[in-house]
């Protein structure tokens, strides 16, 4: 097991690594192919993704439902801007929540390091208004409040 | 609700980060607080109204001084954003390793 860092980026990017023990190529293959996707990318525990549309091409949709099993959920559309296979993933993701967030520019790299793969997701804050939505759709639900420390941010 | 917009900005600036890393120490006055700065009062305290309308400090009055101390407005806007964000990253990765490690092809373990 690795440990997640996310730091801020000026006032507007949080900028996410991550170190898997596989290869790119492996790491890459399970955020472009929706069997692996739909596999991982659940978010809180008692959440899953029935419907997981990953077209992995330039201009290639991007559909991810998400379900509570309570009759809750919301979902993302995106479309694919740019692959590099193996090494990087451009990508434009919205929330429907159900009215649709701002459009989230996101770029992922996948670095060989060592036998593994370091991974860095840069994305953008949403805004005040996305952010409440965001909490407030449920998302939160099931999940603690642990702080990240005031250090992290000065 | 804080905009998160003006909490970013506010400690996108240097002197303000090394403002509440003092503040962070205890309540200290505008005239303390510029002591270490090469800077006008006036240039701190517009500093300190940056902080305070973004909700990082708090002032109270005592006589003629305003003594300035780290308030949780700023930073809890923005942490409840990310601790939320770190937690979802966080158990996706770990099923994500999980989830590799399964993909692996099987690497033969014989040792002759």
């Amino acid at each position: 097991m690795s440990t997640l860092t996310l730091k801020t980026e000026g006032e507007k990017y949080v900028v996410v690594t991550r170190r898997f023990a596989a290869p790119p190529k492996a790491v890459y293959r399970a955020h472009t192919d929706p069997k692996l996707v739909q596999k991982w990318m659940l978010g809180p525990e008692g959440w899953s993704m029935p419907v997981c549309i990953c077209e992995a091409k330039a201009k290639g949709k991007i559909r991810y439902e998400w379900a509570n099993g309570k009759g809750g959920g919301f979902y993302l559309t995106g479309e694919f801007i740019e692959l590099e296979p193996h090494r990087r993933i451009v990508h434009v993701e919205r929330m429907h929540l159900p009215d649709a967030t701002p459009d989230n520019h996101i770029e992922t790299t996948f670095e060989p390091d060592g036998d593994g793969t370091l991974m860095t997701m840069r994305m953008a804050l949403p805004d005040v208004e996305t952010r409440t939505r965001m909490l407030s759709s449920g998302m939160e639900k099931g999940m603690e409040t642990s702080y990240v420390r005031l250090e992290r941010l000065i | 609700m804080l905009d998160l917009d003006s909490t970013f900005s506010a400690l996108s600036d240097p002197t303000r980060r090394a403002i509440l890393g003092r503040l962070a120490l205890g309540e200290q006055t505008v005239m303390e607080l510029a002591q270490p700065f090469a800077m006008s009062q006036p240039a701190i305290s517009k500093h300190l109204r940056v902080l305070e309308r973004a909700g990082f400090i708090a002032r109270r009055v005592e006589g003629a001084k305003r003594p300035c101390r780290l308030a949780k407005g700023g930073i809890e806007a923005i942490d409840q954003w990310l601790a939320m964000l770190r937690k979802a990253l966080a158990g996706n990765y770990d099923r994500l390793d999980a989830l590799l490690a399964d993909m692996k092809p099987p690497r033969g373990r014989r040792k002759r």
